[in-house]
């Protein structure tokens, strides 16, 4: 469905995430995720666990610069993405998948200019990877849940983007869908770019490189082996965590009220 | 039908077909980031400021523009009540500045002119009056042109917005900028309550019809001008208030659009409020 020969991107060689120390707020609020800290490599995936208000999106603010840090720093090498959930756009508003793609290319053109001819290839060629060349024209709102999300991926491509932030990429995605995004994020991350994947998903996390467990606090950061343990996730989630298979599978009970 | 021989109407007809392309293309955006309410508000909010023009023989222009600062002032003040919100702010300081508006026009020193502030003088178009109208919906025009993918990006995506290099709240503000200017130019031809069937009903209308957001805009400003156009003629020949026969043919086009639309076209995941869907 994708190119595998496509070549990596320039901004994807020298990417990376460096956390230290970080906490952040939201105003004069209380304290709303205090003592981060972690570092991701170009060609790192990490999952982001935690439950709702547990600082998911609180972390991903600060990474994107629209947040502040109250203490901490938190550095991001490469361009930066964020990928949100595909229902939180307007899917009335009447754009194509290729209008949404090029919205990637926003930032580096001038008011007074079109969109450049080499961005209108890079879109499509981005549609392409992720497998919707034949899209291009389709209604974004038309599309199903989990092709709207590849659209938003192949935005954050033409982006040109070193660092991925997906938020709950997973979500509202039927089987084949999540099949084909999760082969594209293969991809993104062999090309050495750094994904951050927030999740509810436990079982998924184990396949990702790094998983980090936010609640409020950093609970615990490393390999998915050493991280996804019984101890790890009842602090990470409480008592909405359900153990299966004596432990080696676990659900997190989440329900999805939209709010930071 | 001698309409386009006297020079009174020839401005009037000038005057109402840019006013309607310049408010259907701007509807088209405060639509689609459901400032329907913000609109009405703000075309109401600004009634003091023109019955002091009035008053002292200002421009009405002038006081257009000075009721509108005035009004946006007191909305972000009384928003920054977070207990009760937005909406609630400004209502309240619309119904404030409505209210003292209307004291003032009708006590009993002023000359009656209230009903020429709240429903215009199209026929009383002077070539000032033509000109600024040109001059503010050029403005507005270049701005939107200009301003056409950071308020895409605003209304389809606020969260991804500002990693794509777009402020959305900017965006906002830019927006409510420019409906206060077209407001300002609009208001002595149609007057501050009729204005706003010029800015909703053919962006409304262009929403049900057009695919693109483009074409929504080419059309609203089609429609709006068609609506002046309209509206203009049948004051003429029926001889009946020209700012009202124009609000009301924006609303007839409206009304075909919707018959015509294959069907609303309004998708999940856009909760309007109450307030909006009266209003649009």
């Amino acid at each position: 469905m994708s190119s595998p020969a496509a070549p990596p991107a320039p901004a994807a060689a020298a990417s990376g995430v460096r956390v230290q120390g970080l906490s952040a707020s939201y105003g004069a609020a209380a304290i709303a995720l205090r003592d981060v800290t972690f570092a991701a490599a170009g060609g790192q995936a990490v999952a982001v666990l935690g439950p709702n208000g547990g600082g998911k999106t609180t972390l991903f603010r600060v990474l994107l610069g629209e947040l502040p840090a109250a203490t901490g720093s938190a550095a991001v090498r490469g361009t930066i993405a964020y990928v949100p959930q595909t229902e939180r756009s307007r899917l009335d508003f009447p754009v194509s998948a290729l209008d949404v793609t090029l919205m990637g290319a926003y930032a580096r053109t001038p008011w007074y200019r079109r969109v450049a001819a080499r961005d209108r290839a890079l879109g499509r060629a981005a549609l392409d990877r992720v497998g919707l060349a034949d899209s291009s024209g389709t209604r974004f709102g038309a599309l199903s849940g989990g092709q709207r999300q590849r659209v938003l991926i192949a935005r954050a491509l033409v982006q040109d983007a070193g660092v991925l932030l997906l938020d709950e990429p997973f979500a509202g995605v039927d089987r084949t869908s999540e099949e084909a995004i999760l082969s594209i994020l293969d991809e993104l991350r062999a090309e050495g770019r750094v994904l951050l994947i927030a999740t509810h998903d436990v079982e998924q996390a184990r396949r990702w490189d790094r998983v980090l467990c936010l609640a409020g606090t950093q609970i615990a950061y490393g390999p998915p082996a050493d991280t996804l343990t019984n101890a790890v996730l009842e602090g990470t989630y409480g008592a909405e965590i359900v153990m299966l298979d004596c432990g080696h599978r676990a659900v997190a009970i989440q329900h999805h009220s939209h709010s930071h | 039908m001698d309409i386009l021989s006297s020079g009174l109407l020839q401005r009037a007809l000038l005057e109402v077909v840019i006013l309607g392309a310049t408010c259907g293309a701007l509807g088209v955006w405060l639509l689609q980031l459901h400032h329907t309410y913000a609109a009405e508000s703000l075309a109401h909010a600004m009634l003091p400021g023109l019955v002091i023009a009035a008053l002292l023989g200002a421009p009405l222009l002038l006081g257009a523009a000075g009721g509108v600062l005035v009004a946006a002032a007191l909305i972000a003040l009384a928003a920054r009540d977070t207990r009760v919100g937005a909406e609630v702010a400004v209502g309240v300081t619309v119904t404030t500045a409505f209210g003292l508006g209307a004291v003032l026009a009708l006590a009993p020193d002023v000359p009656a002119r209230l009903g020429e502030l709240l429903f215009g003088d199209l026929l009383g178009t002077s070539t000032a009056d033509l000109v600024a109208a040109c001059v503010l919906g050029a403005c507005v025009g270049l701005a939107l042109c200009a301003g056409h993918r950071p308020l895409a990006a605003a209304v389809f995506d606020p969260l991804a917005a500002p990693s794509l290099g777009v402020r959305p709240a900017r965006v906002e503000l830019a927006l409510l900028a420019l409906l206060a200017i077209a407001v300002v130019a609009a208001v002595q031809g149609l007057g501050n309550l009729l204005v706003l069937a010029l800015i909703v009903a053919p962006a409304a209308a262009a929403i049900r019809l057009g695919q693109t957001v483009g074409r929504q805009i080419a059309l609203a400003a089609a429609l709006g001008a068609l609506a002046g156009l309209l509206g203009l003629v049948a004051s003429a020949e029926l001889d009946i208030a020209a700012g009202a026969s124009v609000a009301l043919a924006a609303i007839a086009l409206w009304v075909i659009a919707a018959l015509l639309a294959p069907k609303p076209a309004r998708a999940a995941g856009a909760p309007r409020s109450l307030v909006e869907t009266l209003g649009g």
